[in-house]
């Protein structure tokens, strides 16, 4: 060891890893982003489902939420990412259509989504509980039709209740999508696994990849703060 | 993270249901339909390879348990004081434990664990004393990195819990302490931590679900707990399914039994004016 740290090795162009190690950054933001979104759509449905399904429906949902928050993220993914890529090309094969060879970016994102999907669903729940159930009864007696309660009262309502945890969640699906490199898919902890595997600064480039995701969860802190500030406006505190 | 996060990560003793509420028409229906959807799983796929891995899955189970309890204790007992130094301490203590818990909770476990494993593992052969010392023998294999990076990850996110929990302790019991005498020293044995222990027990039984969600990362530093005792299975056997059905199932057990022995020992108690 000559000097302590080689920094050239974080060099954006090609002898550095540093461009490399930026792109597996905004690999895994895009599939966080993506995965995230999925799982908010499905939250939303499941909650609904869940408050006011039919009780087959009710207990589907009920299994869906057990299963996901009892097994291993890692479980999950190693499960979603072959039974699904496999299931879609089945399925195309039925259709007609060839095999074809899935995106690993949709692929990571189908799988986190369906992960974050039963998380908010309990997030959501517990919020949508917390909306009196005077407000969503009074619009219904204004005549409004499901969608639109859903739309104008609901959703508006049980949001401040909803932000901390659905914060939290975001905050959870940018670190589960370091658990994609145990699939092979080159998210930012695969590429830097295989940059300080090869120049054998490991410590480095782990550092590196840790500053990385440590300032994506900290502007997003800031985003959430302001997000929070925002939605609790016509709030009373209670403290 | 509040409690009602933790609640929507982790099962709870609250979702287990009551034997009562499976006799209704539509979940008989339903359980005779997994029940078949189960037989088929049982007669369709492959299942010939379980009896020779059983002893090696028992022994995968039994390292998987290990790692979830030495660790959950040992991360417990650092996060108290990593509480107290963020409610109480003097700046040069307080700084250090945020700085701690942010950073641990703001980075994956995969990344810690890895820098842990790959990192140090990589710096200590350099130096001629660690390779003499009698730790050497033991900073050869991977536990030791598995054992260290969950318990900085459970302690950091108890950490702040407990945080939650020191502060909350009504300040008049405090006070009440104080004026009966107490030093410092006796307040926070009998006052201050056993009242922020109770106030953080509610969290402690999904952080430790979490924390066996967890385990199942030191397979990939070469621990074989039950995940890579199945990856074993999927290597030899080119079985895709069938493996990860029988991991799911097995950790489902796990997380139940945790969730019921956490009730029992919730139910015993007294949580009046808490």
């Amino acid at each position: 060891m000559d000097s302590l740290v080689n920094w050239s090795l974080l060099a954006l162009s090609a002898p550095g890893w540093g461009g490399v190690l930026l792109q597996g950054f905004l690999r895994s933001i895009e599939i966080a982003l993506g995965g995230y979104a999925l799982g908010l759509l499905l939250g939303i449905g499941g909650a609904f489902g869940k408050l006011y399904g039919g009780p087959v429906l009710r207990d589907l949902l009920e299994c869906y939420t057990t299963i996901v928050r009892a097994v291993p993220e890692l479980v999950l993914i190693l499960l979603l990412y072959y039974a699904g890529t496999d299931l879609l090309n089945q399925l195309l094969g039925f259709a007609g259509i060839g095999p074809v060879d899935i995106s690993g970016l949709l692929a990571g994102i189908f799988v986190i989504g369906v992960v974050q999907g039963a998380y908010s669903t309990e997030v959501l729940r517990g919020a949508i509980k917390a909306v009196p159930a005077g407000q969503i009864e009074a619009a219904r007696a204004y005549g409004m039709s499901p969608a639109k309660v859903l739309r104008r009262i609901t959703l508006p309502a049980m949001l401040p209740h909803a932000i901390p945890g659905l914060a939290n969640l975001w905050l959870i699906a940018t670190k589960d999508t370091a658990l994609l490199a145990v699939v092979g898919f080159a998210e930012l902890t695969l590429v830097t696994r295989q940059a300080a595997g090869a120049t054998k600064a490991y410590f480095l480039f782990f550092c590196a990849a840790g500053a990385l995701y440590l300032a994506l969860t900290l502007v997003s802190n800031l985003f959430i703060g302001v997000i929070e500030w925002h939605a609790r406006r016509g709030l009373v505190e209670r403290r | 993270m509040s409690n009602e996060t933790t609640h929507a990560l982790a099962l709870a003793p609250e979702d287990l249901p009551g034997a009562e509420s499976f006799f209704k028409p539509h979940r008989i229906v339903l359980i005779v339909l997994f029940g078949a959807l189960v037989t088929a799983i049982a007669l369709f796929m492959r299942w010939d390879w379980l009896p020779r891995y059983l002893p090696r899955l028992g022994t995968g189970i039994l390292v998987s348990l290990a790692m979830l309890f030495s660790t959950s204790i040992l991360g417990f007992l650092l996060a108290v004081p990593l509480g107290l130094a963020q409610v109480t301490g003097p700046w040069f203590l307080k700084a250090p434990a945020r700085l701690f818990c942010t950073v641990v909770r703001g980075t994956p476990l995969l990344l810690q664990l890895w820098l842990l494993y790959y990192g140090l593992g990589s710096l200590f052969p350099q130096f001629p004393a660690i390779r003499q010392s009698f730790l050497w023998p033991y900073l050869r294999e991977a536990w030791p990195y598995g054992v260290a990076a969950l318990t900085i990850s459970f302690a950091a996110y108890e950490g702040e819990v407990m945080r939650g929990a020191f502060a909350g302790v009504p300040k008049g019991e405090l006070e009440a302490a104080r004026a009966y005498g107490m030093g410092r020293w006796t307040l926070f044995r009998r006052i201050w931590l056993p009242r922020a222990v109770h106030r953080a027990l509610p969290t402690l039984t999904g952080e430790t679900v979490l924390q066996l969600k967890s385990t199942p990362l030191v397979a990939t530093i070469t621990v074989v707990d039950v995940y890579a005792v199945i990856s074993k299975v999927r290597q030899e056997t080119y079985l895709t399914y069938e493996p990860l059905l029988l991991l799911a199932l097995i950790y489902m057990c796990l997380t139940g039994l945790l969730v019921l022995a956490f009730r029992y020992f919730e139910n015993r108690i007294p949580t009046r004016g808490a």
